[in-house]
């Protein structure tokens, strides 16, 4: 048996540390060539750590939320060398390096007596670090159909009735899902797993999931642009009827470089229009250095939800993408966020940021602006509202806008002359597509 | 008049009556047991016990004649045997004496109150037994009944004379000639059997087109091989009809449409058991009825609160090791524990010539119940012990499921698997799997080494066949 310890590779982007965010395995597994071991997080990637040999975790070197430095050990693995796993016959050295000879290893005892040491010849280490016996590979016991009889010993069905357990709602775990004694107990002690019946029983539970990852930088974003940022946040409501008319014309033969068209494009090219017209809300606020760095290129951050959390892909250079320009990228960025492979160059970058709930987007919003940006778009729910016309009321499909603005360098005035262009490009579509 | 109060009043001292008893002392429940005949029921004075002393008589009596008759393979001749029926059945008379005085015993030692006589129901609560020093009245809070059952007669042949039940077979001092068994069923065969071996010549006659309808072909055929080796004469859907005019036998349809009269010396009725509750004036109670069984639950409850019953009177299985433990679950329940019939399975055993044992479900039955299954037989033929024993036919049958493994059935036929019984039951109540079975040592040589095979046949790598 050798060890091999397998280090924090490089994981690109420059970086230097990573926080460590997922194990994959534990001490005592049993890990296959490209099993993952590992997930670490840079700024905003995830990234996976394959193993590159075979063998048995005997230790792992950070727990979920520290912050590993690339190039430092991440876990040591058992692997075979040479002969067959079981045999105890080799030394623990590290693989490839020649194994050191035993009385090169014991000098100073050696020197110490008086004689030679020739019955210290025989290496000690085997019995110092006996083989473990590979862990035969547990599969859980299937779980018993519902329905089905419970299989338990007549003792086990005895000690679940003296219980008051029902045992139809124990899961076994010993093989075709046989209830035992330790499985009374465990359940016992946790509880049934569903409520069975319709009573209700308070709760004492507290289940602590710790903040990492992800999850812990979103929280830090959030905190720092809520604590730094004085927000306005202005709702004005947009008649889309319109909109919804052109998209729905626009949308009915989609093809490959056409794809159908959701509201966020027509949104996005709004944006382009009045930022146009307002350089001072595409902007990067450095607040420590008292500067407003004015974009010229306009880079759409789009707020995604992703099944690890919050995560921002950008629509780079919105100005030079026409209508379905925009779509393709925001469905490659969107999708991309969500399967994990969003680059580091995807998801920063960004000078204003769109946020948007669709179905679940809620009446109005308070959007939290993507520091260090200036200027946040919220896109609330569609909905057809009564809407007076001047002589009656007619239905019309009204969508919701919630902007929130960096108050320090924008003024309510600025941000409401924003908003109203975006209603009213929005509104009058031909608008959006002729140049004025 | 006596009154008398108590907990727990106990209708019939059989097996399932006796236990519950026992048990009901045993946790300090104030309990009376009544009995209108010997303590332990059908079981112990004219069933189980005294047919398997005479089942064993004839077996010996049966090694002695093959010797005489120089029959064994290994050389072993006797003078010609003879048997003083009178004193084998006095023998038989003696264990179930000694078994009955044992069953007083048990229940004196749980300080069961024991009433002799005829029990009727006055009320859900009241009990009015005859007894020998006159009428007493028990009131109880909670009542079992465990009256059990007794021979089904046919209306047109009656016991008495040379009409017989298998009460009366277990009684004869003298051997009959020539006996005809009406009924193909464990019983007439296990009794058949016997006489067949003493020597009588005996006819069974079966309306159904096999014997043993309970169990399938591939369990009764070593019996049928064995019964014709015997000369046991066995006639399939032939219907008895009654005796002849002279009463020297008996007249049958057969198979075919035809009459025929058979002659015997006695004919011997088996075709049933039916529930031992018309002295029981159950019509003071409204008792929810199964056929002519009483219905109850999974805790052996009747439609009554407060009365229970257990054994023969509640139906199929009428075993009296179903019995026992319907009891014994009942006693514990009045003793206010949770308890509820939740058995895996129940073993059947046929003490004929092989037996059979069988519990859980057979292939067809697991079929039925919607398995996929597994099945792993195993031959006697190729087990060591088996022939050495000088009894070579048979197998033992396991029956699992095909996903999980989880036996669902096991069965055997051969000399001696009745013994069997006690690994099969804890295999199936304990939930095991083919691999627990073929996973464990079983003891070479013996008849047992056929179940951890079967199991391995089953699994696909049988060692020994």
């Amino acid at each position: 048996m050798a060890e091999r310890i397998i280090k924090l590779p490089d994981v690109g982007e420059g970086i230097a540390e990573a926080e460590l965010v997922e194990w994959h395995v534990k001490v005592g597994d049993i890990v296959r060539e490209d099993d993952l071991i590992a997930a670490v997080m840079t700024d905003k990637a995830t990234v996976e750590i394959p193993s590159p040999v075979e063998g048995e975790v005997t230790w792992v070197g950070a727990e979920i939320g520290d912050t590993v430095a690339i190039g430092s050990a991440l876990v040591k693995l058992k692997v075979a060398g040479g002969a067959t796993a079981e045999e105890p016959a080799e030394a623990e050295a590290p693989a490839g390096l020649p194994q050191e000879k035993p009385v090169a290893a014991v000098p100073a005892t050696a020197a110490a007596a008086p004689e030679p040491a020739p019955k210290q010849l025989p290496t000690p280490k085997p019995a110092l670090a006996p083989a473990r016996p590979a862990p035969v590979a547990t599969t859980p016991a299937p779980r018993r159909p519902v329905g089905e009889k419970p299989l338990a010993s007549p003792a086990v069905r005895l000690k679940a009735r003296e219980a008051g357990i029902d045992l139809r709602q124990v899961q076994g775990s010993g093989p075709a899902g046989r209830v035992s004694h330790e499985d009374i107990d465990a359940f016992i002690q946790r509880g049934p797993e569903a409520p069975v019946t319709g009573r209700l029983a308070p709760k004492t539970a507290v289940t602590d999931v710790k903040v990492v990852g992800l999850r812990r930088r979103i929280a830090e974003k959030m905190a720092l642009s809520k604590s730094r940022i004085p927000h306005i946040t202005i709702v004005e409501e947009v008649d889309v009827s319109a909109l919804e008319d052109l998209r729905a014309a626009l949308n009915k033969k989609p093809t490959a470089e056409r794809p159908k068209l959701t509201l966020l494009p027509f949104l996005m090219r709004a944006m382009v229009k009045a930022l146009g017209e307002q350089p001072g809300l595409n902007a990067i606020y450095d607040d420590e250095a008292g500067i407003v760095h004015q974009h010229a290129g306009i880079h759409i951050g789009i707020a995604t939800q992703a099944p690890s959390g919050l995560m921002v892909p950008v629509v780079k250079h919105a100005e030079a993408r026409d209508l379905w320009g925009c779509a393709i990228e925001l469905s490659r960025l969107a999708e991309r966020a969500r399967d994990g492979s969003a680059t580091r160059d995807e998801l920063t970058g960004s000078t204003i940021t769109i946020t948007s709930l669709g179905a679940l987007g809620g009446i109005a919003t308070t959007p939290v602006i993507n520091h260090p940006e200036v200027a946040i778009v919220g896109v609330n729910k569609m909905m057809i509202r009564p809407v007076w016309d001047g002589t009656t009321f007619v239905p019309r499909k009204m969508m919701n806008l919630s902007s929130s603005f960096d108050h320090r360098v924008i003024d309510g005035w600025d941000a409401a002359v924003f908003v109203q262009r975006l209603k009213e490009l929005l509104e009058t579509p031909a608008t959006l597509f002729v140049d004025m | 008049m006596t009154e008398i109060t108590c907990k727990l009043l106990v209708i019939g001292a059989g097996p399932g009556g006796y236990v519950c008893a026992i048990r009901a002392g045993q946790l300090g429940i104030d309990t009376v047991i009544v009995e209108s005949g010997k303590l332990g029921g059908s079981c112990l004075n004219v069933g189980c016990i005294p047919s398997k002393a005479m089942i064993h008589v004839a077996e010996e009596f049966e090694k002695a004649a093959h010797a005489a008759a120089g029959k064994t393979p290994f050389g072993l001749t006797a003078a010609e045997p003879k048997l003083d029926l009178k004193q084998a059945v006095a023998w038989k008379d003696g264990i179930v004496q000694r078994l009955n005085n044992g069953v007083a015993g048990l229940l004196r030692k749980a300080k069961v109150k024991i009433v002799h006589g005829q029990a009727r129901f006055r009320d859900g609560k009241t009990v009015a037994v005859e007894t020998e020093t006159g009428p007493k009245v028990i009131t109880a809070e909670t009542i079992v009944i465990a009256t059990g059952s007794h021979p089904v007669e046919l209306p047109f042949l009656h016991f008495g004379g040379n009409v017989i039940s298998s009460t009366g077979a277990l009684a004869l001092t003298e051997l009959p000639k020539r006996l005809v068994v009406v009924g193909g069923g464990y019983i007439g065969l296990e009794l058949g059997t016997a006489f067949a071996k003493l020597g009588s010549k005996v006819t069974v006659v079966e309306a159904q087109e096999k014997i043993l309808p309970l169990y399938d072909a591939e369990l009764t055929t070593p019996v049928a091989k064995s019964l014709s080796a015997l000369g046991v004469e066995v006639l399939l859907g032939a219907r008895a009809l009654g005796p002849t005019a002279k009463g020297d036998g008996l007249r049958i349809e057969t198979a075919d449409g035809k009459e025929q009269e058979l002659p015997a010396d006695k004919i011997l009725v088996t075709v049933g058991r039916a529930p031992a509750t018309s002295k029981l004036g159950l019509d003071e109670l409204v008792l929810d009825m199964d056929g002519r069984f009483i219905r109850i639950g999974e805790r052996c409850e009747t439609s009554m609160r407060g009365i229970y019953a257990i054994g023969d009177v509640t139906g199929e299985p009428m075993l009296a090791h179903r019995a026992m433990a319907q009891g014994e679950m009942v006693a514990e329940i009045v003793a206010g524990e949770p308890r509820l019939w939740d058995k895996a399975g129940i073993a059947a055993i046929c003490f004929t010539d092989p037996e059979i044992v069988s519990v859980g479900l057979s292939p067809a039955e697991a079929k039925t119940a919607g398995f996929e299954t597994k099945t792993g037989q195993f031959p006697f033929q190729a087990n060591g012990r088996a022939m050495t024993r000088h009894g070579e036919t048979g197998f033992v049958r396991v029956v699992a499921r095909a996903d999980n493994h989880l036996v669902l059935g096991i069965q055997a036929v051969g000399q001696g698997v009745s013994e069997l019984s006690a690994a099969f039951g804890l295999a199936i109540e304990m939930g095991a799997r083919l691999e627990d079975i073929a996973g464990t040592i079983h003891a070479h040589p013996t008849l047992g080494e056929g179940f951890q095979e079967s199991a391995l046949k089953a699994l696909g790598h049988a060692l020994h066949i």
